[in-house]
């Protein structure tokens, strides 16, 4: 089996500070990979580095394109990296306001995407952004109405809808459910396992919250100051965590 | 007429013996490499050191200095603001270059071979021996979307358009069709999306023509163009189509009922007049004896 | 199903001195189709380090141990995790589950990850809920409000929804009533009959009695505790 993302090696230096260093993983389709580790950890500096916002220092980030395979995102020219990053790839962004276009409608930011790929039809393209509302629990009669308008949960729901949209199959999340209340987060949580089960979405999820991984991601890795110190699958990494920065995490976490 | 002859006569012509046209010759350079390149990629905004003119922004400086570096003194001017010649606009720009360069200047559009606009193409259809020079305030059609420059140019560079389409799409999400009335985007050459300057899109269609056409952004330091007979085509959804609209009503001076009309308020009862925005295409109408339900001697001193 | 061959492990806790702790060595066990195995020995010997050894969730530090073809001891997380999706059901004593998820989905979610249809799913979730007592008007809620018995049995419905070749189960009759304990325990009868391979702790001896065919007292693999 190929996997979907083979990460080799990856480097991003800011001037001679680390921002992360020997980073190697595959990721297989349907998978779920989350990384946890403190502020400055590396963790967003590798998950953009990843998913092309930078350009490492070292490194592959190989993606199995429809078309031709394997291919490395990091040489590859711009215009195809973009075009990857409009159809296969996704990307949520923590902060819903850096992922949705806020003087947009609601129907306009999810069509957004389907319009970039040449989807010309308005009936259809308001057809399918209203599908994708119901899908993430935002009532269809709000589809006209800007995301201003809208609770800091449901802008967060917009925004995986206009990422979804196109159907990627790889999808990049930055703290999805940081500064969320926890029901609105329980809900979110809820919503993300379904999509990714149903589409077979693969995806990467960065999060200093322990419980968001145990519950969203099948493999996990530990990062501290720009290294992984320890990676594998999530209970047993929570479970029995080897390193030592890893059992202070867990052992840190209060428990209710 | 009697009005433009007098100024060109007026004694401080002579301004046009310090520099023809107001501009030195370096920066009319730096312009016309400017205009040069704009021509030869249709469509793409080239940015240009704009100077400052004894005008303020949004009075038509980007047009100004485009016709300042095109102009010869061979050439016969025409300048027009919403189609007409006897605005202030129009007026003040007119009589600037009579100053600066001392040429013909005329009402006329068949007679011009240069014509300096602000948001109109003239009804007449124009020869491949004149230049339309389009005053434009704002060149970036992705601009109320995307506010960043960096990010519009990357979009420009690798025809991500599909932002465009956004707009087009809260348009008719919101008022049931496209209401963008005027600056309604076109891809030319089926390459770069630009903004036609704010020309209502009746006059969408004829950007398709045989002159050359100049567009200046003054304040924003852009230049563009559309070399003759280049495609260019109005945005639009396959089950919204574009159309080119206009009031539905005749000429009431020369009962024209193909040209771009403006809507006059008469009368504290609310009487209109729909009358031709472009001048000199009513005045020749008439000239030659058309006449509209509205063409008393009394409307005609109100107009 | 499970063989367990001479596994070790310790754990060594950095933030105290980097303290080592051995918990297992020489640890050997083997289940076969359609047996029923038990772990005894004291609270502490290592029971339920075992299991989550043989789950996975626990690294082993030396040995082997085989579940069906595979050596989870030496296996990566993909091979694992498909392990588990096919072949390998725990039943915790713990729920641990997204809040807000319907108890239906809930017990119904192992057979969609093996491809089931969702009707099919949902069918064999009610089947099951209905057999454990769960009141129907439940379903729709979210377990974590649920009463530590009522969890317990939403637990086992789940580990058994799936015809799992190989169980595994931690004190599957605790805290339950004399009706529920007999439904779970004619649920594993029935697993063994199929030719499931289970491993459980049972500190409720009469059921160890009824269910199991054997016990491995771990107390043999406790560094420190082996007689």
């Amino acid at each position: 089996m190929t996997p979907l993302l083979q990460v080799e090696d990856i480097a991003k230096y800011y001037g001679t500070r680390i921002g992360c260093t020997d980073v190697s993983f595959d990721l297989y389709p349907g998978e779920v990979m989350g990384i946890v580790g403190e502020s400055g950890s590396g963790k967003s500096t590798l998950l953009n580095t990843l998913a092309g916002h930078l350009t490492p220092d070292r490194g592959a980030v190989r993606f199995d394109t429809r078309a031709d395979g394997l291919r490395d995102t990091v040489t590859m020219s711009e215009p195809e990296r973009r075009m990857l990053s409009r159809t296969d790839w996704a990307f949520v962004h923590q902060h819903a306001r850096d992922g949705l276009r806020m003087n947009v409608s609601a129907g306009g930011n999810v069509g957004e995407r389907l319009m970039a790929v040449g989807a010309r039809h308005y009936g259809k393209i308001r057809a399918t952004a209203s599908d994708w509302l119901g899908r993430v629990e935002i009532n269809e009669d709000r589809i006209d109405d800007r995301p201003a308008s809208f609770s800091g949960g449901m802008q967060q729901r917009l925004q995986i809808a206009r990422n979804l949209v196109t159907g990627p199959r790889l999808v990049f999340m930055d703290e999805p459910t940081g500064g969320l209340d926890v029901s609105v987060q329980a809900r979110l949580l809820d919503l993300l396992r379904n999509l990714v089960r149903e589409m077979g979405l693969s995806a990467i999820i960065v999060t200093h919250d322990l419980a968001v991984v145990r519950l969203l991601a099948d493999r996990l890795m530990v990062m501290k100051d720009g290294h992984v110190v320890e990676s594998g699958l999530t209970d047993q990494v929570l479970d029995d965590p080897q390193h030592g920065y890893t059992q202070l995490l867990v052992s840190s976490v209060l428990q209710v | 007429m009697t009005q433009i002859e007098q100024d060109k006569n007026a004694p401080d012509t002579v301004m046009s013996d310090y520099n023809f046209a107001y501009l030195d010759e370096q920066t009319k350079r730096m312009i016309r490499r400017a205009i040069l390149k704009s021509l030869a990629i249709p469509g793409y905004q080239v940015p240009f050191a704009s100077r400052e003119m004894p005008m303020p922004y949004g009075w038509g400086t980007g047009g100004v200095q485009v016709s300042a570096a095109v102009l010869t003194p061979d050439d016969t001017l025409k300048v027009i603001d919403q189609g007409a010649d006897d605005t202030t606009n129009a007026v003040s720009i007119r009589r600037f270059f009579e100053k600066t360069a001392g040429v013909a200047v005329t009402e006329a559009t068949a007679e011009a071979s240069i014509i300096q606009t602000r948001h109109r193409i003239p009804e007449a259809e124009l020869r491949e021996d004149q230049v339309l020079v389009y005053q434009v305030p704002i060149p970036e059609p992705l601009r109320f979307l995307e506010p960043s420059e960096v990010e519009t140019r990357k979009m420009h560079e690798l025809e991500e358009y599909g932002l465009m389409h956004v707009k087009l799409y809260e348009d008719i999400a919101q008022h049931g069709a496209i209401a963008t009335a005027y600056a309604y985007p076109v891809k030319v050459e089926g390459r770069y999306v630009m903004d036609p300057s704010p020309i209502p899109k009746f006059d969408n269609p004829k950007l398709e023509m045989a002159a050359i056409q100049l567009f200046g952004a003054g304040r924003e330091q852009r230049i563009y163009a559309l070399p003759p007979h280049t495609q260019v085509v109005s945005l639009d959804f396959e089950d919204y189509p574009f159309e080119a609209s206009k009031a539905d009503h005749p000429c009431g001076l020369c009962g024209a009922e193909d040209s771009y009309l403006d809507e006059l308020i008469v009368d504290d009862e609310g009487g209109r007049l729909f009358m031709c925005s472009d001048t000199d295409y009513c005045a020749a109408r008439q000239a030659v004896g058309h006449r509209g339900s509205d063409a008393s001697p009394t409307l005609e001193g109100v107009a | 199903m499970i063989r367990v061959e001479n596994v070790s492990k310790s754990f060594t806790l950095h933030n105290q001195g980097a303290a080592v702790i051995p918990v297992m060595s020489g640890g050997e066990l083997s289940v076969a189709k359609g047996e029923c195995v038990a772990l005894t020995g004291a609270s502490g010997a290592g029971k339920s380090t075992l299991m989550r050894m043989i789950y996975g969730n626990y690294l082993t530090a030396a040995g082997r141990i085989m579940v069906g073809d595979l050596d989870v001891a030496r296996a990566s997380p993909r091979e694992i995790l498909m392990l588990r999706r096919h072949v390998l059901g725990y039943v915790s004593q713990f729920l641990r589950v997204v809040p807000r998820v319907a108890t239906l989905d809930v017990v119904a979610e192992p057979l969609r990850a093996v491809g089931r249809s969702e009707a099919e799913a949902r069918d064999r979730a009610r089947e099951l809920l209905a057999q454990l007592n769960i009141p129907e008007r439940l379903w729709q809620l979210s377990p974590t409000t649920f009463s530590g018995g009522e969890q317990q049995r939403v637990n086992i419905a789940r580990g058994f929804a799936h015809p799992y070749p190989v169980l595994l189960l931690d004190e599957p009759t605790a805290s339950l009533d004399a009706t529920n304990r007999a439904t779970v325990l004619a649920l594993i009868e029935e697993a063994k009959a199929r030719g499931t391979a289970i491993l459980g702790i049972f500190h409720d001896e009469a059921a160890r009695k009824q269910i199991c065919d054997r016990e491995v007292d771990v107390t043999r693999f406790t560094p420190g505790m082996a007689a």
